[in-house]
């Protein structure tokens, strides 16, 4: 990967969406909120801080990180997060990818703290699960390897 | 794009219903280089899944570019009941959707 340019696209990705949030955005999207400052963060605690109000994470050993020890493809790297505590969101954070919010789940009532999914990662990294139970925060961690990164370059 | 396909597979077991599903999109993080052109492929990515059962929205997902092409989500809740019908969508950055629902087996 060619970090000069891997490096402009990142900042040139952050002007346009400065440009929309600035008003290029519809009120639709707006009732959707989505959050957008949250994902173009290149912090974990501007992410969270964000997104969930807090950067006080306490480690908790009832979260459960399911991800290959070594990602072959970084592009395609399975996921699964589990907590038997009652998850009000489930959020997934790769420490070292250009903005760490990879994604992020909002659970019902009735629903499980479990969520599935794929994910890209740029290079070997920790990959950060985050839970907010009764208005606390909670994490895990586990390193990824990643031998082909996902980013493109 | 060309197709906008929403798969979706869910199952009960026991009192929880498991629902897995498969998203048909780029996910194209505007990171990445047409390598012919040298010209930078814009980005275009699911930003909001949500997925709702009678109603009731179960699970809202919020995603960036990090996630992978042709997404995979699997969630499981509680309160559903076979031949429920469970329905998801998803918006991306462009404006674009789709929906799609199916039954619970």
């Amino acid at each position: 990967m060619k970090r000069r340019t891997f490096l402009k696209g990142t900042v040139a990705s952050g002007m346009l969406s400065v440009a929309a949030s600035a008003g290029l955005l519809t009120p639709r999207r707006v009732l959707a909120a989505w959050p957008e400052t949250a994902f173009t963060a290149k912090s974990i605690d501007d992410a969270l801080d964000t997104l969930l109000g807090d950067t006080t994470l306490a480690t908790s050993g009832d979260i459960k990180i399911k991800a290959p020890e070594i990602a072959e493809n970084g592009a395609v790297v399975p996921i699964t997060i589990s907590t038997g505590m009652a998850a009000e969101s489930i959020s997934v954070l790769i420490a070292k990818n250009p903005s760490p919010l990879a994604c992020s789940f909002a659970l019902g009532g009735s629903t499980l703290g479990f969520v599935s999914t794929r994910v890209k990662m740029g290079e070997t990294s920790d990959l950060i699960a985050v839970v907010k139970s009764g208005g606390k925060l909670y994490s895990a961690k586990k390193t990824v390897k990643v031998t082909i990164g996902g980013c493109g370059g | 794009m060309a197709k906008k396909k929403i798969r979706i597979r869910a199952k009960m077991k026991g009192d929880v219903a498991e629902v897995k599903t498969l998203m048909s999109h780029p996910m194209e993080t505007g990171f990445r280089k047409n390598k012919k052109t040298g010209k930078k492929i814009p980005p275009h990515f699911i930003k909001e899944v949500i997925c709702e059962h009678k109603g009731n929205k179960v699970l809202v997902a919020s995603w960036g570019v990090a996630v992978s092409k042709n997404p995979y989500l699997s969630f499981k809740f509680k309160g559903a009941a076979k031949g429920d019908t469970i329905t998801i969508s998803w918006n991306d950055n462009t404006g674009e959707s789709a929906t799609a629902d199916a039954k619970i087996s």
